[in-house]
């Protein structure tokens, strides 16, 4: 089933589709990252794709390679049953310049999957509506999952965030805090005290 | 302050309408301990939701690349600390599918009586964690009880309540014990007459049935678009089963049906988790039959099966051969793979790539519940405030799943 797909791509898009193969039942289609987001349309919108569901939607790092980032989507049909992997290859050796098309008009899976490959491998999807990290920080530095990031080192610590438009108080200050751990409010009497401590 | 005599029309009467900002989370108790919402609230209609998720992220799949295969099954167990046996299960079964190995039949069987008793698990906990939301705090300590039931029975087959590890590339850690087979029938009928019981407390309950008919629904098209799997995508009246639809194991040859819901709202949800555990009842006994009393339960492989303690401290082959597997560990042809089975949640699957070393090279974990959670956006987004905490708990989100 998933095989006539494969011819299907290839018929469809002769220049874009960069090779194939198949490996333990999965087909895999390799396209160019020009060509993603067409490829991405053709699968949901024609009939005999019919994909209607994106399962998955990751990157793979190869440092040795150029382009160095595979990006892997795997589709499902629910209608059909048939499955398909779909890869592209982005990014130079250095890790810039790691941009591909989003497929969030597509499916809406895509645009939480996509922001997770965004965080964790720094790979920018054009056209994402909202591209923001979101397992780490946002003051996080670096993309975690590239294969050059320096697991053994620490992240620098983190100023107290400052958010425009809502008043709030710094955590653990003198007037927000536990009333039994520290002083909740200020003592008008202080000053006087003190003067006559001394 | 404002006089309280001033008339009517002299005083300023005005509704503040600027919306409220309100941050529910990541301490919430409804919010499972680790997402956070910023909600825009109307009054007390959710008008814009944004979910946060990320707090319990551990970075798992950065952890698998720098140990070997084998050490991976730790790590998949304490992504859902609330059905491991499937996780572990679903691992192994896709590093076979690349080592191009079919675990032995007892095996098989054995694989499915521990997952599903780890499925029943699941949605024992998410029901009775629903109800319990809702004030019913009866139902959620029975159900707890049953499940320390289900944790007792895995204590005496693996050694471990919780995260069990218990699977191992082509088999098992060890093979059945004796006593497992009337144990689980045990456990599984003191389950179901919970169940039947909690349905009593439950469904005839006004206040209980208000919250969950007709709050948190979702259609179809956009439960599919986003991805939703599981029993949260049954409810919605698709029958996807992956035990169904693809059967792995030997699913092809139980009976049991796929409860589907209509309304695919939060009680639908809550009822097909029910109507699961009685498939999972039926799953059970078929397999306790096929299960063989004796036979191999690991392949015969010495490349990936761990010789037996006698023959490692007594001959050199076996030492070699133990310390083969643990130093260098498994050696998986280089490719990739897809694998998915039917998790507690939905589709748990599994992309591995493998350059053909003892280390993977990429583990990608496909969670059910981090593509769920992104829709619990669409689910809250109108409705009101307090409808938010059935539909989260509906949605049975596990924390280390969804952030890894």
């Amino acid at each position: 089933m998933s095989k006539l797909l494969v011819d299907l791509l290839n018929k469809k898009f002769p220049t874009a589709v960069l090779e194939t193969h198949s490996l333990y039942g999965d087909e895999t289609v390799v396209v160019e990252a020009s060509a993603w987001k067409e490829v991405a349309r053709f699968l949901r919108e024609s009939p005999q794709a019919n994909m209607d569901m994106l399962t998955d939607l990751t990157a793979v790092d190869f440092p040795d390679r150029d382009p160095r980032f595979e990006i892997v989507a795997h589709f499902y049909s629910l209608a059909k049953g048939h499955r398909l992997r779909l890869k592209t290859r982005v990014g130079d050796p250095e890790g810039e310049d790691v941009e591909v098309d989003s497929i969030t008009d597509f499916w809406a899976s895509a645009n939480w999957l996509e922001r997770e490959a965004y965080d964790l491998f720094g790979v920018i999807f054009i056209g994402h509506p909202d591209l923001r990290r979101i397992l780490m920080y946002p003051e996080f530095e670096g993309h975690p999952l590239r294969k050059d990031y320096p697991a053994d080192r620490i992240q620098p610590l983190i100023a107290y965030r400052d958010v425009p438009n809502i008043e709030k108080i710094a955590p653990f200050s003198v007037d927000e805090g536990m009333s039994f751990g520290r002083q909740t409010h200020s003592h008008p009497k202080k000053d006087s005290d003190d003067s006559r401590v001394n | 302050m404002e006089p309280l005599d001033q008339e009517l029309d002299e005083a300023e009467l005005e509704m503040p309408t600027e919306p409220m900002l309100l941050n529910v989370g990541p301490a919430h108790p409804a919010m499972h301990g680790t997402v956070r919402c910023v909600m825009e609230l109307s009054g007390e209609i959710i008008e814009h939701v944004d979910v946060q998720v990320g707090y319990l992220h551990r970075g798992f799949e950065k952890m698998c690349e720098r140990g070997t295969w084998t050490q991976v099954f730790p790590y998949v167990d304490r992504c859902n600390y609330v059905s491991p046996m499937l996780n572990n299960v679903g691992f192994a079964l896709a590093c076979e599918k690349m080592l191009g190995i079919t675990v032995p039949e007892r095996c098989q069987w054995y694989r499915m009586i521990l997952g599903e008793l780890a499925r029943m698990s699941d949605h024992l906990t998410c029901d009775g964690a629903m109800a319990m939301e809702l004030g019913a705090f009866t139902p959620f300590l029975w159900m707890i009880k049953a499940r320390e039931m289900i944790w007792d029975l895995m204590e005496e087959e693996t050694g471990a309540r919780l995260t069990h590890s218990f699977g191992r590339v082509g088999g098992m850690a060890s093979p059945p014990t004796e006593h497992l087979k009337e144990n689980a029938r045990a456990v599984v009928a003191h389950i179901l007459s919970v169940v039947e019981e909690c349905e009593k407390l439950l469904l005839g309950n006004r206040i209980f049935l208000d919250r969950l008919e007709g709050v948190g629904i979702i259609s179809q098209e956009d439960a599919v678009s986003l991805g939703w799997t599981g029993p949260c995508l049954r409810a919605t009246g698709i029958p996807y089963d992956v035990r169904k639809a693809h059967p792995y194991l030997r699913y092809d040859e139980v009976e049991f049906d796929v409860p589907v819901g209509s309304a695919s709202d939060c009680f639908d949800r809550f009822m097909v988790r029910l109507a699961e555990i009685r498939q999972s009842a039926r799953i059970i006994e078929q397999s306790i039959q096929r299960l063989a009393d004796s036979g191999p339960v690991n392949v015969d492989d010495p490349r990936i099966i761990l010789p037996p303690k006698e023959e490692v401290y007594n001959t050199i082959e076996g030492t070699i051969q133990h310390f083969k597997i643990v130093m260098e560990g498994i050696k998986i042809p280089a490719g990739e793979v897809y694998s998915y089975t039917e998790g507690g949640n939905g589709e748990l699957g599994f992309y591995l790539v493998s350059d053909g070393s003892g280390t993977p090279y990429r583990v990608r974990i496909r969670p059910p519940c981090f593509l769920i959670t992104a829709g619990l956006e669409r689910v809250i987004t109108g409705q009101m405030m307090a409808d938010v905490v059935p539909s989260f708990g509906s949605l049975n989100m596990i924390g280390g799943e969804c952030d890894r």
